[in-house]
């Protein structure tokens, strides 16, 4: 079985997102990179598939140069083999975007052979556009659900079932293979990487394809901070003595 | 006057309460509204009452019976053939995922733009050009953005606003035949695995959070009482699924559960940013924390200063002794 | 809520463990009405203190930091929130295993438990590691982990409920109000400006760890230190370590020649390096609470920087290899310039202290240090010199050389580094007006702090063939060190050596109270007539050392300080802090005057070839200044010739205006050639010169712990005047010495291989014949203060304290160098080994 899984990097952000003087880009100074949570269950579900299955598993990302921490980050946790679709690391549209992936998996399918699964996290955890893997199943023409929490291929029968989490249960797909999912973080609970795994990370080596793909019709003007929320937090108390005015505030809201 | 044409989502027997803010956001449009209903399972009749209370002009049914059972490639198509029949200027969802979902596979399939979570598309709709306001980083961020399309596929973010009836008009019905392909049948919903019944954390009136400063999984234990006693649910931070304390089911925030109920008790959780985009939307706050600065604390409704160990038993005593 | 205060005694910013203990030992000492506020939030306000790997190990070479490190960790013992893991440091050198035996060496000094492991006995205790890639191990049984955020808060609990002290977090400094203090150029502190309103305060603390300086600054004053980045990842669980159910099971490894520990955490190990290269901060890089990720000194970590670390440590314990990263950040530590610590009053502005620069590890002693400063006027737990933030010298506070400094010795954290061993980065900052004929003659030059000094000048290469001189046996005693030093100290008693004094740091106070002021802060008479002079005491108001230096009366209101290199800025900063409201004008003329030493047997003959005036000990006595005309190729140039010796030959300093420096030296060479008179270096000067006459320094012998009784420089005779610290000298002279320095000599440096050694000063432990530990009534432990040659009197000569009742010329002792003993005898104990008549400077 051969896993694709498609990650993003993105700011590592505290409590408080800065944006750069231009607006243009969260101000990453103070920040570490990672791939959004989404897809470090992506790669995840990557890695104990191809273990399961016998198979292998890629990481691919777009990105500037450095986006390779995160390549080698996959790596270190078992991902066999790395893609960088290189850009200058300006933002691109997800039209852009998915128009570069796709080609780059046509490339590397032409060369390997096709991917059986290619996960996406269900959306970026900073531009949120929620089409990326869209949008890259319909120009490979495969079946696409979102919002997958479970997983369970049946390679005899081409097959693969995936579970979607809805309020208060699951949604269950059949889906022929190849496939393409967006995941979400509780697919699994991700492994960390080990220190052999990192320093063999190293030594993966790191398939570098030019991005290219038509720009699309989403531009980003610039970044601006959520109107500041008025703090006008009402102290009920100290310690157990607030206990009344607390069953109180559950009385007023009809809670209780 | 413009042609909006908005994606209708069912929740149960109903129109969702998500679409209902989608079509309210469409209002501000100042155009004619249209409602695509994909498939023939519901009652089209009573979703044309409720949608025309809240300004639909006409309820446009999608008939194939691919559509009958949600596909988020069969009902892209059928979003697809109605924007060929209606030549909407705008086409509008709820930010939900399968909202959200359906948007991006008609627009794929259109090759056109699609800008999801929405709060505001603020100019000129004549202008070829359309300045949108979306939210990023699960919203702790507002991205300006344009958007340069024939039609504007766009999805309003869930919560941005209020639902609100306009009248008691009824939209009209119109039945469209839909030629979907029958291979998408290959992503229908084949089955459904449902927990427990009783509320869950995205529709309880009281949820029960709890974060790193609970310190352990059998320190919830207060929380599932309370939760127990109210009819709530226990929710928690990232920190502590990470930990192992709760399964992620339980989690409240960015990749997890966003909530909105009407009140939420947040204990021992300092609010990074991605646990307060999952409860911003709770009507109100409640956090009970030892540092009064705590950025969960500041942004609250109202706050208590204390050790939550010993603050939510006094609580459940309080609760227990008025009942008696 | 307590109301946000307008007033306090004394403000302390910073909450991590320097300030909260801090705050529970002014408590302690009476303080009341202290305010703590720190900008993050409580227990753990975002610091470095959140993050620290909390274990101690107490062994270090230099006093300050062995002893401070065993007193805190008593104190975090005392609290109950310390655990003795003990600790391994592993070898896989030789050159580590000689540090070793070094390393005993300074155990045995402080008292601290330890033995040398072979790799099979490290084993035992450490069943994971691989002792096939360690030569041997250094354990020390009472290394502790402790709990520094639960001991932070004890000890502000304790000051709170004694009611001494109000808390605030999450309250941020936004600046620190001054006004000028009646001393030029110096401001004092009234308050400290929050987010939260501002505190009027005539006394303020700044504890604000990485971000100090940035803090001071605030008040226009300098704290010389640098975040810099300490690598640190947690990796687990691991079965071997969870089973033991315990935070710590297993001693705590240092690797120590790959610059890494392994320290059991529960069931994970924490890997931490100073191996990585120095990743230095702007502490305007370092993201506020809300913007961290994690907290503001857990930066995102760099893991490139951190893979050979792994590797090592893989190495040395396979398991490392397959357990998880959980955890691994970027730790902020802040490191100064010369890697000792800032405490004490800021010359800058008045009652604003530091209490900067310090870890975990000596956290509550140097807690106690600050507190007593501020309490006493000076710590009573230990002599700080070292850590005193006076020390710095202007060129020491820039951003360019913190960074340098601090990039030269982040790896040395835990390298072997000899107590000689100069800085290779940020030299030449000040030089003297000979430096370009230093060079010419090859000098090798040794920094004192800004200073450059010459050590010794590779052109007397000639007299080590003269006087049948050798290299030491064994490199380590080499190191830093040329037997030309000794042929220079030869020729100097056979005929005239000549040493650059510009270093000396020159001051002046003049003005109708200036020579009061003067005998306020000596022990020994200033006021006597114009052109005598005196060395005398500074003491602490407890009646120790402050300071060691000569005052001249150069006029009738005017008084010449001379002092060290290592002590101008504390000094200077004494002067000014109890300066007199009215009536003294202080002036630094360091850099207007320049100083060269002429001593020898001919050193009269070279100085009289200058002048006509009457050299003889009549027309030139010992300890006086005379206003003279020297020839020079120049022209004549004013001079002041300054009859006094440090070296034991007769001679003079000769002070002249800085521009007349070079028609000096010419002039004093050119007169010297035909009377064997040589450039001589800081070896002569500093070591074997004065250690034959027994001269103390400040910082080796005369520390505040100890008193002139004590130290053999108690006059016979108290001046009436008032001085500091004349009630406690009063009583130390009343009740008797309880320890007094001896000078020893070496009677045999044979080590166990028939190889000679040479002590190098480095606080080796002197014991008793039968191998004990030595220790005085006060506690204080007998050891080697200066270490050095005698090569007039044949012998390696040490000089250090032994308890009073011991003391006995000709008595028997031994040191301790390199873990092995070597027998010692007391040669003198206020004179001299060489000419204890002194017959050769004033006959």
């Amino acid at each position: 079985m051969r896993v694709l899984c498609c990650v993003k990097r993105v700011p590592a952000p505290g409590a408080k997102i800065n944006i750069t003087a231009d607006g243009q880009d969260v101000d990453s100074a103070h920040l570490g990179f990672a791939m959004s949570p989404h897809e470090e269950c992506a790669v995840e579900e990557a890695v104990q598939l191809a273990d399961r299955f016998e198979g292998n598993s890629t990481v691919l990302t777009l990105g500037a140069p450095e986006a390779e921490e995160q390549l080698r980050y996959a790596a270190s946790l078992g991902v066999q083999s790395a893609v960088l679709l290189s850009t200058d690391g300006s933002p691109w549209d997800p039209q852009r975007t998915a128009r570069a992936i796709a080609s780059a998996v046509q490339t590397l399918e032409a060369d390997d052979g096709p991917f059986d699964l290619i996960l996406f996290g269900n959306e970026s955890a900073d531009s949120g556009g929620f089409q990326v893997g869209v949008r890259v199943a319909h120009a490979l023409g495969r079946p696409m659900v979102n919002a997958i929490k479970g997983i369970e291929p049946d390679l005899g029968a081409g097959m693969v079932t995936a579970k979607r989490e809805i309020d208060g249960g699951f949604e269950v797909y059949k889906l022929p293979l190849p496939a393409v999912m967006g995941v979400k973080e509780g697919l699994n609970l991700p492994r960390y990487p080990t220190m052999k795994g990192r320093l063999a990370s190293k030594k993966v080596e790191v398939g570098v394809i030019e991005a290219e793909g038509e720009v699309g019709g989403q531009r980003r003007v610039r970044l601006i901070q959520p109107p500041a929320q008025e703090s006008n937090t009402v102290k009920l108390g100290e310690g157990i003595e607030a206990a009344p005015a607390i069953v109180d505030l559950f009385d007023e809201l009809g809670l209780l | 006057m413009i042609d909006i044409l908005v994606l209708a989502e069912i929740d149960g027997e109903a129109i969702s309460p998500a679409t209902l803010e989608a079509i309210t956001a469409a209002r501000a449009l100042d155009g004619t509204i249209h409602l695509l209903l994909c498939g023939s399972s519901m009652d089209a009749e009573a979703v044309a009452e409720v949608a025309g209370q809240f300004g639909v002009e006409t309820v446009h049914v999608a008939e194939n019976e691919v559509l009958d059972v949600f596909s988020p490639e069969a009902w892209g198509q059928a979003l697809e053939l109605a924007i060929d029949e209606i030549s909407p200027d705008v086409v509008l969802a709820s930010g939900t995922s399968k909202g959200n979902e359906v948007l991006a596979h008609a627009a794929a399939r259109l090759d056109l733009p699609f800008v999801a979570n929405c709060t505001q598309l603020t100019a000129d709709l004549a202008d070829h050009e359309v300045a949108l306001t979306r939210i990023q980083w699960g919203g702790s961020l507002l991205e300006e953005a344009l958007l340069t399309a024939d039609t504007r596929i766009v999805s309003i973010a869930h919560h941005a606003l209020e639902a609100e009836p306009l009248g008691t008009d009824v939209a009209d019905i119109e039945a469209i035949e839909m030629d979907i392909d029958q291979l998408y049948a290959r992503t229908h919903v084949v089955g459904r695995e449902m927990a427990e019944a009783g509320v869950t954390l995205a529709t309880a009136p009281i949820v029960f959070g709890g974060g790193r400063g609970v310190g352990s999984a059998e320190a919830f234990a207060p929380l599932e009482e309370l939760a127990q006693l109210l009819g709530g649910r226990v929710g928690c931070s990232r920190a502590v699924t990470n930990n192992g304390w709760r399964p992620h089911r339980d989690q409240v925030g960015q990749t997890g559960t966003r909530i909105a109920p009407e009140l939420y008790v947040a204990s021992g959780i300092s609010g990074a940013i991605q646990h307060w985009v999952g409860a911003m939307a709770s009507k109100k706050i409640l956090a009970i924390n030892t540092d009064p600065e705590a950025n969960m604390v500041v942004k609250a409704d109202y706050f208590v200063e204390g050790d939550l160990h010993k603050v939510l038993p006094a609580v459940i005593d309080e609760i227990k002794s008025r009942r008696t | 809520m307590i109301d946000f205060p307008s007033t306090a005694n004394v403000v302390v910013i910073g909450a991590g463990i320097v300030g909260n203990c801090l705050v529970g030992h002014l408590s302690d000492l009476g303080w009341t009405d202290i305010v703590q506020i720190d900008k993050g939030p409580l227990p753990n306000p975002g610091g470095s203190t959140g993050h620290a790997s909390n274990f101690i190990f107490p062994v270090d070479h230099n006093k300050e930091m062995a002893l401070l490190g065993v007193q805190s960790a008593n104190q975090y013992r005392d609290l109950g929130l310390s655990v003795d893991s003990g600790g391994i440091e592993v070898a896989r050198t030789e050159e580590r295993m000689a540090e070793f035996n070094r390393r005993m060496t300074s155990a045995m000094a402080w008292g601290v438990e330890a033995q040398l492991l072979t790799p099979a006995q490290v084993k035992e205790l450490v069943p994971f590691i691989n002792e096939n890639v360690i030569l041997g191990g250094f354990y020390c049984p009472t290394v502790s982990v402790v709990d520094s955020l639960e001991t932070g808060t004890q000890m502000r609990k304790k000051a709170q409920e004694a009611g001494n002290l109000s808390v605030f977090a999450n309250t941020m400094v936004t600046d620190l109000l001054t006004e000028n203090s009646h001393v030029p150029g110096q401001k004092k502190i009234t308050g400290v400006v929050t987010d939260k309103g501002t505190i009027m305060a005539n006394t303020v603390v700044i504890a604000t760890g990485c971000w100090s300086n940035q803090t001071a600054n605030l008040a226009g004053a300098y704290i010389p230190l640098v975040p810099a980045v300490h690598q640190m990842a947690d990796v687990g669980p691991m079965d071997i370590l969870a089973e033991t159910n315990n935070e710590i099971g297993y001693p705590i490894v240092r690797d120590m020649d790959t610059f890494c520990y392994e320290r059991q955490s529960s069931g994970s190990m924490e890997v931490g390096s100073y191996a990585h290269r120095p990743i230095l901060h702007h502490p305007d890089e370092i993201p506020s609470n809300e913007e961290a990720a994690l907290s503001p000194t857990e930066m995102p970590f760099t893991p490139d920087d951190f893979d050979q670390q792994m590797e090592e440590a893989i190495e040395l314990m396979d398991m490392l290899g397959d357990a998880e990263i959980k955890y691994a950040i970027n730790g902020l530590l802040s490191l100064t310039p010369d890697a000792m610590p800032c405490l004490g009053e800021i010359p800058e502005v008045r009652n604003l202290w530091a209490a900067s620069a310090v870890w975990v590890k000596e956290g509550p002693g140097m807690a106690q240090v600050v507190a007593e400063w501020m309490t006493y006027g000076y710590p009573r737990v230990i002599d700080a010199h070292a850590s005193d933030i006076a020390r710095f010298y202007e060129q020491e506070k820039s951003d360019d050389h913190i960074w340098a400094r601090a990039e030269e010795h982040f790896n040395k954290t835990y390298g072997i580094v000899h107590p000689s061993e100069q800085w290779e980065g940020r030299r030449n900052l000040q030089v003297s007006p000979y430096f370009s004929r230093q060079e010419a003659l090859g000098a090798e030059f040794f920094s004192a702090r800004t200073w450059e000094r010459p050590q010794w000048y590779n052109s007397n290469a000639d007299l080590v063939e003269r006087y049948g001189l050798s290299e030491r046996e064994v490199e380590w005693d080499n190191r830093w060190w040329s037997p030309i030093t000794l042929g220079e100290h030869l020729n100097l008693r056979e005929n005239a050596g000549m040493v650059d004094l510009s270093a000396f740091q020159v001051y002046e106070l003049s003005g109708p109270g200036a020579v009061a002021y003067a005998e306020y802060l000596a022990v020994n008479k200033v006021d006597k007539p114009v052109g005598s002079s005196v060395y005398t005491p500074w003491l602490t108001p407890d009646g120790g050392f402050h300071s060691d230096l000569t005052m001249m009366r150069t006029a009738e209101d005017t008084v010449r300080i001379v002092t060290g290199v290592f002590d101008g800025g504390r000094d200077s900063f004494w002067i000014k802090k109890h300066m007199p409201e009215t009536g003294v004008t202080f002036k630094d003329i360091t850099l207007e005057t320049t100083t060269l030493g002429v001593w020898g047997p001919n050193a009269p003959a070279v100085v009289g070839a200058l002048t006509d005036h009457d050299l003889s000990q009549e027309g030139s006595p010992y300890g006086s200044l005379r206003n003279v005309e020297l020839q020079t190729a120049s022209g004549p140039i004013k001079a002041t010739l300054f009859r006094i010796s440090y070296v034991g030959d007769t001679g003079w300093e000769i002070y002249t205006a800085w521009d007349n420096g070079p028609a000096l030296w010419d002039a004093l060479m050119e007169a010297g050639a035909e009377h064997g008179l040589r450039p001589t270096g800081g070896g002569v000067y500093g070591t074997s010169g004065r250690l034959e006459k027994g001269y103390r320094l400040m910082g080796a012998e005369l520390e505040s712990e100890y008193s002139p009784v004590e130290a053999g420089l108690a006059r016979p005779m108290v001046k009436a005047a008032d001085f500091i610290g004349k009630e406690a000298y009063l009583k130390a002279r009343e009740d008797g010495p309880a320890a007094k320095m001896c000078t020893f000599t070496v009677e045999d440096n044979t080590d166990s291989q028939g190889r000679k050694r040479y002590m190098q000063g480095g606080n080796e432990p002197i014991m008793t014949v039968a191998g004990e530990r030595i220790v005085d009534s006060h506690g204080r432990v007998s050891r080697v203060c200066t270490a050095g040659p005698g090569p007039s009197v044949g012998k390696h000569l040490l000089l250090g304290y032994l308890p009073a009742d011991m003391v006995e010329v000709g008595a028997d002792f031994k040191v301790m160098y390199m873990n092995e003993l070597f027998p010692i005898k007391v040669a003198a104990i206020e004179g001299s080994v060489f000419d204890p008549d002194d017959t050769r400077l004033k006959g």
